[in-house]
């Protein structure tokens, strides 16, 4: 990795320049004069917690919003952007965070969709393929969207940008779904497309992935800008500082946990999937013990969601001896029967899975909390008991809120998360399964979801933890297992658990042959 | 210039309530045009479509009589609708809980029966709207037929067993052969209530169930359930209720609130099983529930309105020559706009200058 490419310190004229970028809504500032200036040939982070203004200022580079104040030089040149159509017609393109994808479509045809260009559907579809296929980024054009896992779709989006030939790719945390092969894979792209001469603005909220990549970093924090730095010179810890203007409590792990007996047991799962597409989940086998915490790492779509949602009791396994719950055949049990047991479930989705997006978070609370929290009465809902869950979840997890009751839509994503993972724990679980605890959620909330973990844990809870974040998973686990098409391997003591080692369980390899020598070959497939 | 619909971060609760005060007064322009179209003055029509009807103790205890089996019907489908279930059959329904009710009614004709005849009746008027629901709530669950084709369809199967019942075995003998049963015994009859009109019992059982469906919906769990499931399935499904569970709920409760209607009105204003028992109480009814904004208090309001229309709609056809068929537009022009006018809970409209692009 060359610090800077050839090109960049050749051309040191800005691309694109934000000036004094103001946004106002109604009388909250979202961005606060920031000006920033993106150089072909370079990677540039931006970062802040969510709610700093990060995506305000994006979308004003691209077009989807109009500034209140400030402008936007391309070359030097004053332009004001009509729309995302105008930005991409000049060489802006974006990935998003959130896919912007139609389910019911093909790869194919949600890409047509986003470009503008008028080549026919044939073309492109080959194009399409040669794109994917030059980057690495592996596509089947014919596939229909919905039946593609979470890291596929963002393939999809990353692909339909690179084929705009894009002069600034704009690229909002990317590296979220991805294994650690999958998101150097991505660094190589990024690295190619730097090499190129184009300019990358790269947000995320990974401060090691952004040292490790990037040139340049800009901080903001409450809409203002903090600090232009070179991420290289820079500490994770001395960034992480200026995100949330104050030290990050670091994660502590508990010393001496006792693990006594398995508290949620899995006993030879096999199941079919729902939809012909999703994936078998084979012959499973899994103790977790009280006092600890298993991650489940593996890349998204090898049978993760199956695996949950039997879990749960979202569907239903097929023998009631399948799953053990404290002792407790559960197999066949419901999801509120499961929380009779003492279990309690985070889904991967926060909104309209794990809530309601437009209901309140008391009735949120009561969402999962009217199995066994008391707060039903002979049938009726006891209000208080939920408005003080929400009360006792906001206290606990400082859950940053406009009111004290509003929709769950309404919440920034660290903060629901805070709340969902808060309302499951403060009923003190016995058993708590999380999927993707930390997704998409600012440093800081992170923090906090995941020592709540850890202190739940060494309560004696039996915690399972799937999630495709290495980091986090060799954060907070005592021992890791890997998902691969619907299988799982023997958990490995995380201290064992090498980025090397899991990488290759994730592309398949059986334990016995996960040695370090085959890891270049192993990330190809 | 540009007119775009922008997502709102939260539902707008005063659009919630201004959406049927907005569509009411489009409808009523919209009528005005109509009327003017029709060479008739559109204030002195309004005046007799909906302030004549409000003078008269009789006209108003005859919007509570309308009013009544539509509040009935409304709640029990806006329980469906919140679950995002599509009862659209609530007529056929009704039709049925007559029928079913009228047997008892019937059989007892003449016989001297006691006064549980029509306690009975009312039994079995509910049961008999529910079972006939249960055949598309079922459809729905086993074979994953569409529940509003199948509810629809049985409207018009519901219509023909009332009129091969009233033509053939249970038509009153001495009934010069109209389709008709005989006039019901006094113990088969709901009592009028007040003298001088047709006010009758069954308005005050009307009255109790929507006090018990507001109950329900707003304090209970089954009515947090109901409403989970139509908000969002996935949650629903993760706090551990069963959709398909609830199709069959809802479509039990509905079936048989439109039932007890249906005998309620034969046995009571009525006052015998015939053709022609209702003038379209389950269709209008989809239009009190959305109007009502699938609340029970709310339903009631809509339900009066739209009696009125009723009443409305016969006193401008005697006394302007309008035909009555004008009221089921301006019902239906009623439900269109309620519906258009919702889009703005979730969404604002903005007016957007396009900027011209820098070149």
């Amino acid at each position: 990795m060359s610090d800077q490419g050839p090109v960049s310190s050749a051309a040191r004229a800005p691309l694109l320049q934000a000036i004094g970028i103001t946004k106002l809504y109604g009388t909250f500032l979202a961005n606060d004069g920031v000006s920033i200036d993106l150089y072909p040939g370079e990677i540039h982070a931006l970062l802040g917690e969510n709610g700093a203004g990060k995506s305000t200022l994006v979308k004003t580079m691209y077009g989807l919003i109009q500034p209140s104040a400030g402008e936007l030089r391309w070359l030097g040149e004053k332009i004001e952007l009509s729309g995302p159509s105008d930005a991409r017609a000049r060489g802006i393109a974006m990935v998003f965070q959130h896919f912007s994808l139609f389910d019911n479509l093909t790869v194919a045809e949600n890409v047509a969709l986003g470009l503008d260009g008028k080549e026919s559907f044939a073309a492109m579809s080959a194009r399409l393929a040669q794109v994917s296929r030059d980057y690495g980024l592996p596509l089947d054009p014919k596939r229909v969207v919905w039946r593609l896992s979470v890291g596929e779709r963002q393939r999809i989006e990353i692909v339909r940008a690179l084929m705009q030939n894009p002069k600034l790719l704009i690229l909002d945390e990317p590296t979220a779904v991805l294994t650690p092969q999958e998101a150097d894979q991505l660094f190589t792209v990024l690295e190619r497309l730097k090499g190129e001469g184009r300019a990358l603005l790269y947000i995320s909220h990974k401060l090691d992935e952004v040292k490790r990549l990037c040139d340049t970093a800009t901080i903001l924090r409450g809409g203002k800008k903090v600090a232009t730095c070179n991420p290289r010179a820079e500490t994770a810890a001395s960034m992480a500082r200026m995100m949330v203007g104050a030290e990050i409590g670091e994660v502590r792990a508990t010393t001496a946990r006792a693990t006594t007996v398995p508290r949620l047991l899995i006993r030879d799962l096999s199941m079919a999937p729902d939809d012909p597409h999703g994936t078998y989940l084979r012959n499973i086998s899994l103790e977790v013990f009280g006092g600890e915490i298993l991650g489940i790492a593996g890349v998204a779509g090898n049978g993760q969601d199956e695996f949950f949602s039997a879990l749960s009791g979202e569907r239903i396994a097929p023998y009631e001896d399948n799953v053990i719950i404290d002792g407790h055949a559960a197999g066949n049990l419901s999801v509120t029967q499961r929380r009779k047991l003492g279990a309690a479930f985070v889904p991967e989705e926060r909104l309209g899975h794990g809530t309601a997006p437009r209901m309140k978070l008391s009735e949120n609370a009561l969402l999962t909390g009217h199995a066994a929290s008391h707060m039903v009465k002979h049938g009726f809902v006891d209000r208080p008991a939920t408005l003080k869950a929400v009360d006792t979840t906001t206290r606990t997890f400082d859950v940053r809120k406009a009111k004290r009751d509003p929709e769950a839509a309404s919440l920034s994503g660290g903060n629901l998360q805070k709340f969902i993972v808060g309302r499951e724990i403060l009923r003190e679980p016995g058993v708590l399964v999380v999927s993707q605890p930390t997704w998409g959620v600012d440093a800081g909330a992170a923090a906090v979801i995941r020592q709540a973990l850890i202190d739940l844990s060494s309560r004696g809870s039996a915690v399972l933890v799937i999630s495709q974040d290495l980091d986090e998973l060799a954060e907070i686990s005592d021992r890791i297992a890997v998902m691969f098409h619907g299988t799982l391997s023997e958990p490995i003591a995380a201290a064992n658990a090498t980025r090397e080692k899991l990488g290759l369980l994730m592309g398949g390899a059986s334990p016995e042959t996960a040695t370090v020598e085959e890891v270049s070959h192993a990330a190809g497939a | 210039m540009q007119l775009v619909l922008e997502k709102r971060a939260e539902r707008s609760t005063f659009i919630a309530l201004a959406s049927p005060v907005l569509a009411i007064a489009l409808t009523l322009v919209t009528m005005s045009i109509f009327f003017l179209l029709l060479g008739k003055n559109p204030v002195t029509a309004l005046y007799v479509y909906f302030i004549e009807p409000l003078t008269d103790s009789y006209t108003l205890m005859e919007i509570a009589v309308k009013a009544s089996p539509l509040v009935m019907i409304a709640i029990g489908l806006s329980l469906c609708y919140l679950a995002n279930v599509w009862n659209i059959g609530a007529e056929g329904q009704f039709l049925i809980g007559a029928v079913t009710g009228s047997w008892l009614a019937v059989v007892t004709n003449g016989t001297g029966a006691g006064p549980w005849v029509l306690p009975a009746m009312l039994v079995m008027g509910a049961l008999g709207g529910a079972l006939w629901a249960m055949i598309p709530a079922l459809c729905k669950t086993r074979f994953g037929a569409n529940e509003i084709l199948t509810s629809l369809m049985l409207v018009y199967v519901a219509d023909l067993i009332l009129d091969y019942l009233v033509r053939g075995p249970w038509r009153d003998p001495k009934g010069m052969n109209f389709p008709t049963t005989a006039s019901f015994d006094p113990v088969a009859t709901v009592p009028v209530i007040m003298d001088g009109g047709r006010l009758h019992a069954g308005v005050i059982i009307t009255l109790a169930l929507v006090v018990v469906v507001a109950v329900m919906l707003g304090r209970s769990i089954k009515g947090f359930e109901i409403r989970v499931v139509g908000a969002a399935p996935r949650a629903a499904r993760f706090a551990g209720f069963s959709s398909e569970k609830l199709v069959v709920f809802t479509f039990a409760v509905s079936g048989a609130l439109a039932g007890l209607a249906g005998i309620i009105e034969v046995a009571g204003p009525v006052g015998v099983l015939q053709p022609g028992i209702s003038p379209g109480y389950g269709f209008t009814a989809i239009i009190v529930a959305f109007l009502g904004r699938l609340n029970p208090i709310g339903i009631l309001v809509a339900g009066l309105f739209l009696a009125l229309t009723f009443i409305g709609g016969e006193g401008a056809q005697i006394s302007m020559k309008v035909p009555l068929d004008l009221t089921k537009v301006f019902q239906g022009m009623l439900l269109f706009y309620v519906l258009a006018c919702d889009s703005l809970i979730l969404y604002r409209i903005r007016l957007v200058t396009a900027k011209p692009k820098a070149a």
